[in-house]
């Protein structure tokens, strides 16, 4: 019942290798089908990312020597030579696997430390791998296990609460003014990639109407049409500056794009309304005058810059809470897979010790004359109360103390020193 | 149960369970914390937690001011201590019906303290003598009642257009720390501000109105003597002109909180100096 993962990710392949390793959900049950056809696992959860691809098994024989195969599996199986893929490969087995996995889980492992998405993924990845009959006992535990470490450290620590890129941060600040963007409407300036991160944001948080104003109007009608937003010709200010409550301005531009008296002008017919105007241009698109107007909040790209830097140093001291979460669900879950490997032993051995019982019977007692059919019977019970009082207390404590299934570290030295001459399940 | 006996000079009893002053005070302070914590923290459990300490405060109160009411056998309101215990006591009531309608837990660190404060310094309070008020009766009852209850939800606008105004600055000066990411939104503190103001507003109109419907019946005739009329008048309007410009282009923001906050100086004056030095008929409501 061994536990063996084999992957990579953004910090062991370029996004070259990544690429030519991913799975899609097709590819995934194909994999899952064939490795367990193959014989090479038993049980498959395959985790596919766009920063990870990852294979989590439960190996027949030793989760060592499946090691190589399932390396030779992926290589083979995206067409990739072993030689690019064998520097990029990491091997984790049983404890290294599960705490992997928790961290992966949890987000700490992720290029955006703590970003929400990965939980999704691998609940997802589960969903299909479990619907497809690829995971048994133990994989449904390691990724019921991994899905609530990932709960928790989000409910628990603030690793996931802050924003960490400058459009996300200027979405969180305008929910800071105006609460639930889900009845605002925002008027994005540009059409660039800033801009249709900072409308997916928008999009994201169920924005009501969303404004796309640019230059070349192709560009504008693209992302609009993409984002279900609705085209405003350049240059149009005085009736588009009148609806929205967040503006964000990312065009290139040697002046600004909007001066102090056009925003004073439209606040006035607003009716003071508050807006927020996050310039993520470079020249700034906002001319600084603005920032001084009742009710209108400006925020550059290197007051949100900051934000995000502060906002990462404070996500990377919850790292150490998250661990001791993560630590303390790989407790739990070792504990379990001991629990269950040594209540497996105890069977096993009570299953030899009746053998061994039954041979010795015809050996010794059934060369006893003056023994009756009862006394023979009597002598059976006997000894199979006394082999059942032997192993009664250790049954019982395995089952009841988790200190002790810590301290049996190797199952298999247990098997090999008591059951030595059988084969192993 | 253990009873503290506090004896005014004329020896009139003020009886007050310290089991129920105790368990309200803990249970104030407590769901302080847990709201500090859930400020702090942002986690759900804690504002809940915090939600449920004040529900048991609210309820240990309502027994604590029933217990001194059967005790001194007058209404909780006749003396200072009655007067900022019922308050309190309504403060958070005010305070919890608006947390729960606006769905928003991050106020509750800044409005407990002030229940907890009103709690405790209403039994802190000097003790006072005790006569038989003028007339009974629940017109008076609802006179008062509905007066105390729209004094402390001016009180609760005040918090929040303080918190507006403290979080508004710090968005305008790009001071972003970890606490005004756990602040409500402004425009949700202008609503609940809002919503407040206009509890008060309702509440002090009918409560005013059932002051002069029980002295006309008490003396047969209006008195407009009273200092207090005037600055109950005074109040009235200065929320209603709040109420009106905080949708309008020039006061919306922070403006109209600073005028909110400006208003409720007014409400404490009359609920102070007026009451205590100025007014005959109102000295402690």
């Amino acid at each position: 019942m061994e536990i063996v993962l084999v992957g990579l990710n953004h910090r062991t392949a370029p996004v070259e290798v990544r690429e030519r390793v991913s799975f899609t959900v097709e590819q995934a049950r194909r994999a899952s089908e064939e490795l367990r056809s193959k014989g090479i696992l038993e049980e498959t959860l395959v985790l596919s990312t766009c920063n990870r691809s990852e294979v989590y098994g439960v190996p027949p024989e030793t989760s060592r020597e499946c090691a190589p195969g399932l390396s030779n599996f992926l290589s083979e199986f995206h067409s990739v030579r072993l030689d690019i893929l064998g520097n990029s490969l990491y091997h984790h087995y049983d404890r290294e696997a599960v705490r992997h996995l928790f961290r992966v889980a949890a987000g700490l492992d992720s290029m955006m430390l703590g970003e929400a998405e990965i939980l999704g993924q691998v609940r997802e990845a589960y969903r299909v791998a479990h619907e497809q009959g690829a995971t048994g006992p133990v994989l449904n535990r390691l990724f019921q296990g991994a899905l609530e470490v990932g709960k928790r450290v989000r409910a628990e620590t603030e690793l996931g609460t802050r924003p960490m890129s400058a459009a996300s941060a200027g979405v969180k600040l305008a929910e800071r003014i105006f609460g639930k963007l889900s009845e605002r409407s925002a008027l994005v300036l540009g059409a660039g990639t800033i801009s249709e991160q900072v409308i997916a944001q928008f999009r994201d948080r169920g924005i009501a109407r969303l404004f796309v104003m640019n230059r070349s109007r192709d560009r504008a009608d693209g992302l609009a049409k993409q984002y279900g937003g609705e085209v405003v010709g350049w240059g149009e200010w005085e009736k588009t500056l009148l609806i929205p409550d967040v503006i964000v301005s990312s065009v290139s531009a040697e002046e600004p794009v909007l001066q102090r008296r056009m925003v004073e002008q439209a606040m006035g017919k607003r009716g003071n309304r508050a807006l927020f105007l996050m310039d993520l241009g470079l020249p700034r698109n906002v001319d600084a005058g603005v920032a001084k107007l009742y009710n209108v909040y400006v925020y550059n790209m290197d007051d949100l810059t900051e934000i995000v830097e502060q906002n990462r140093q404070a996500r990377e001291n919850e790292i150490p809470k998250a661990d001791s979460i993560v630590d303390e669900h790989v407790g739990k879950f070792l504990s379990w897979q001991a629990s269950v490997e040594l209540v497996g032993l105890v069977n096993e051995l009570r299953a030899r010790m009746r053998e061994e019982r039954a041979q010795f019977i015809r050996a010794r007692v059934g060369s006893i004359q003056h023994l009756t059919e009862a006394d023979r019977a009597r002598v059976e019970k006997l000894m199979d109360d006394m082999l059942e009082t032997l192993l009664l207390e250790p049954a019982q404590r395995l089952r009841g103390e988790k200190d002790l299934r810590r301290k049996v570290q190797n199952v298999e030295a247990l098997r090999d020193l008591f059951l030595s001459n059988r084969v192993k399940p | 149960m253990l009873v503290i006996e506090r004896l005014a000079p004329t020896g009139t009893g003020r009886r007050v369970h310290s089991a129920l002053f105790i368990s309200t005070a803990v249970a104030y302070a407590l769901s302080f914390a847990v709201y500090l914590i859930f400020l702090n923290t942002g986690k759900v459990l804690s504002g809940r937690l915090g939600t449920l300490l004040l529900a048991a405060g609210l309820v240990t109160h309502y027994f604590a001011l029933l217990g001194r009411s059967r005790g001194t056998h007058t209404v909780p309101y006749h003396d200072l201590y009655g007067a900022m215990s019922l308050f309190g006591w309504l403060l958070a009531l005010t305070y919890l019906a608006l947390e729960l309608y606006h769905r928003q837990r991050s106020v509750g660190a800044l409005v407990v303290p002030f229940i907890l404060l009103f709690f405790v310094g209403a039994h802190l309070a000097p003790a006072d003598k005790l006569s038989p008020p003028p007339a009974h009766g629940p017109l008076f009852a609802f006179h008062v009642t509905l007066n105390i209850l729209a004094y402390s939800a001016f009180a609760l606008a005040f918090v929040l257009s303080l918190t507006f105004l403290i979080e508004e600055r710090f968005l305008r000066n790009h001071q972003l720390g970890d606490v005004v990411w756990r602040l409500p939104p402004l425009e949700l503190l202008e609503r609940m501000s809002r919503s407040s103001v206009l509890i008060g507003l309702v509440c002090i109109t009918i409560g005013t109105a059932f002051g002069f419907l029980w002295v006309y019946r008490l003396s047969s005739e209006y008195s407009f003597y009273d200092p207090k009329y005037a600055i109950t008048l005074l109040v009235l309007i200065l929320y209603a002109v709040y109420f009106r410009l905080a949708r309008t282009t020039a006061w919306r923001g922070a403006r109209a909180s600073k005028l909110c906050v400006f208003n409720f100086l007014i409400v404490f004056l009359s609920f102070t100096v007026v009451n205590l030095y100025l007014s005959a008929n109102h000295r402690f409501f």
